[in-house]
């Protein structure tokens, strides 16, 4: 049997392959995209409950992988979830472009990490993008009042451990390698 | 566990320059914000088209989902009907009872209505239905409460139209785009319509709270005639909302009002319905007031 055709581990199989640079690079952005239109299709709420899933995974992505996304990156992917996401347009681009900011100063200032530290910074900017949210929602004439983000907020914090991991996931399987190296 | 990756730029002045100016490219993007936001709160039309062209791109996958998720209802239903249809089945059966002599009270109230209405000569608004849709998706991650209707400007909607379900009233359509429309639900604070007590007409506005609720608030001051279980129809002052169609349950009394519930929870219905608006307003008077004189 010739050697290239024996069935062997992953490593075996992983020799002289590369992952592929094209989905290497535009899957982070594609999930993003998705995760801003995925809570719109799940139902059709009479109350805020499903977490800002866009913001969930443009976190996740720069905490998994600092540096992936440009600190600009706020701006493209905000403007896709302003189309979306019922908001005033325009807070998206800001709010996320100010959490990407936050977290490169986060990251210089303390860049020894454990799960509890990234939850925790998660959880500062996840309650901050809420609270503005409805803040930049009331100022463009909602009125709504501040109770209402309250089951919003407790579900975006606690999802956010699965998120990061989907991403984690999402990773792997993005730098698989399995394009054949000339 | 250990920093990624060593990302000082130490006295590379490429490396510098990098990030100098990946940080004044996250300065901009903020600046784009603001200026983007102030524009969406000085006019909040401005980038109606755009949404509308992103809503019409995304309908397609919408609609998918949206009959995804009324499947997975009604496979629900049908697993818990499994259990309870001997308690339905007697029940069914007593209100088919009832309901048979009601139908024909009803018909014989219909038959006066008709009469009484002829010796008004009152006719009828054109009260035939512009579309049947679908709400494909809706703002739920928002303190907003915007839902994407299937039909637009192809169905011949237009801004301002109600929508309503079999069970009641479900919002407005707020902007109108080629195949999708964005509906404004009437749980939303932006939302104020005009009601009525069914029973004996006291009139009060309906406004969301944003949270599913509905905040009711009496137009005339004074003991609050309001009880828990009321049914507050819209009673058409104002024009948009056609008289008569049910809105909100009473479920606790406050000072100057009520909290009521909506009767028809927009994540429960299929297909709503699209109606002309109500008492459309007069046309504009002509431009010459010669003209408009004879």
């Amino acid at each position: 049997m010739p050697i290239g055709q024996r069935s062997g581990g992953a490593g075996r199989r992983n020799i002289n392959r590369a992952p592929s640079p094209l989905l290497a690079l535009t899957l982070p952005w594609l999930t993003i995209l998705l995760g801003s239109m995925l809570p719109g299709w799940l139902l059709i709420a009479s109350a805020p409950v499903l977490p800002p899933v866009g913001f969930l995974l443009f976190l996740s992505w720069r905490q998994l992988r600092p540096g992936l996304l440009p600190i600009w990156s706020g701006l493209p992917l905000g403007l896709f979830d302003d189309l979306f996401s019922g908001q005033p347009f325009g807070s998206a681009v800001l709010l996320w472009s100010l959490a990407a900011i936050a977290l490169e100063l986060i990251e210089t200032r303390v860049p020894w990490r454990s799960f509890l530290t990234e939850w925790l910074v998660a959880i500062g900017l996840i309650v901050a993008y809420i609270g503005l949210c409805l803040a930049l929602a009331n100022l463009a004439g909602a009125g709504a009042h501040v109770g209402i983000i309250l089951p919003q907020i407790v579900i975006s914090v606690l999802s956010y451990p699965l998120v990061g991991r989907l991403v984690a996931v999402v990773d792997r399987f993005r730098l698989t390698p399995f394009m054949v190296v000339q | 566990m250990a920093p990624p990756a060593n990302r000082r730029s130490g006295f590379s002045r490429r490396a510098q320059y990098t990030t100098f100016f990946s940080y004044t490219a996250g300065g901009l993007a903020v600046v784009v914000g603001l200026v983007l936001l102030g524009v969406s709160i000085a006019r909040p039309g401005t980038f109606a088209g755009l949404r509308g062209a992103a809503a019409d791109a995304t309908e397609p996958a919408g609609e998918v989902t949206a009959a995804g998720r009324s499947y997975g209802k009604h496979a629900l239903a049908s697993i818990t009907g499994f259990f309870t249809s001997g308690r339905e089945h007697a029940r069914l059966e007593r209100e088919l009872a009832e309901a048979k002599v009601r139908l024909v009270e009803a018909q014989a109230i219909e038959a006066e209505n008709r009469r009484l209405k002829s010796l008004l000569h009152l006719k009828g608004m054109g009260s035939d239905p512009v579309a049947f849709a679908r709400l494909t998706s809706s703002t739920s991650a928002s303190a907003r409460r915007f839902a994407i209707l299937n039909a637009g400007r192809d169905e011949g909607l237009a801004k301002g139209m109600p929508v309503r379900s079999p069970a009641g009233l479900i919002g407005r359509v707020l902007e109108v785009g080629g195949s999708s429309s964005r509906v404004l639900l009437v749980t939303d604070t932006e939302s104020l319509v005009p009601v009525r007590r069914a029973t004996d007409g006291v009139p009060a506005f309906a406004q969301g709270n944003g949270d599913g609720t509905i905040r009711i608030r009496l137009i005339n001051l004074g003991i609050n005639p309001l009880k828990k279980g009321d049914v507050m129809v819209s009673s058409g002052s104002g024009g948009l909302y056609r008289p008569g169609t049910p809105m909100a349950i009473v479920t606790s009394i406050l000072r100057d009002g009520a909290m009521a519930r909506v009767l028809a929870n927009p994540s429960d219905t299929d297909f709503v319905m699209v109606e002309h608006t109500w008492a459309p307003k007069e046309p504009p008077p002509p431009a010459n007031a010669e003209t408009g004189g004879h």
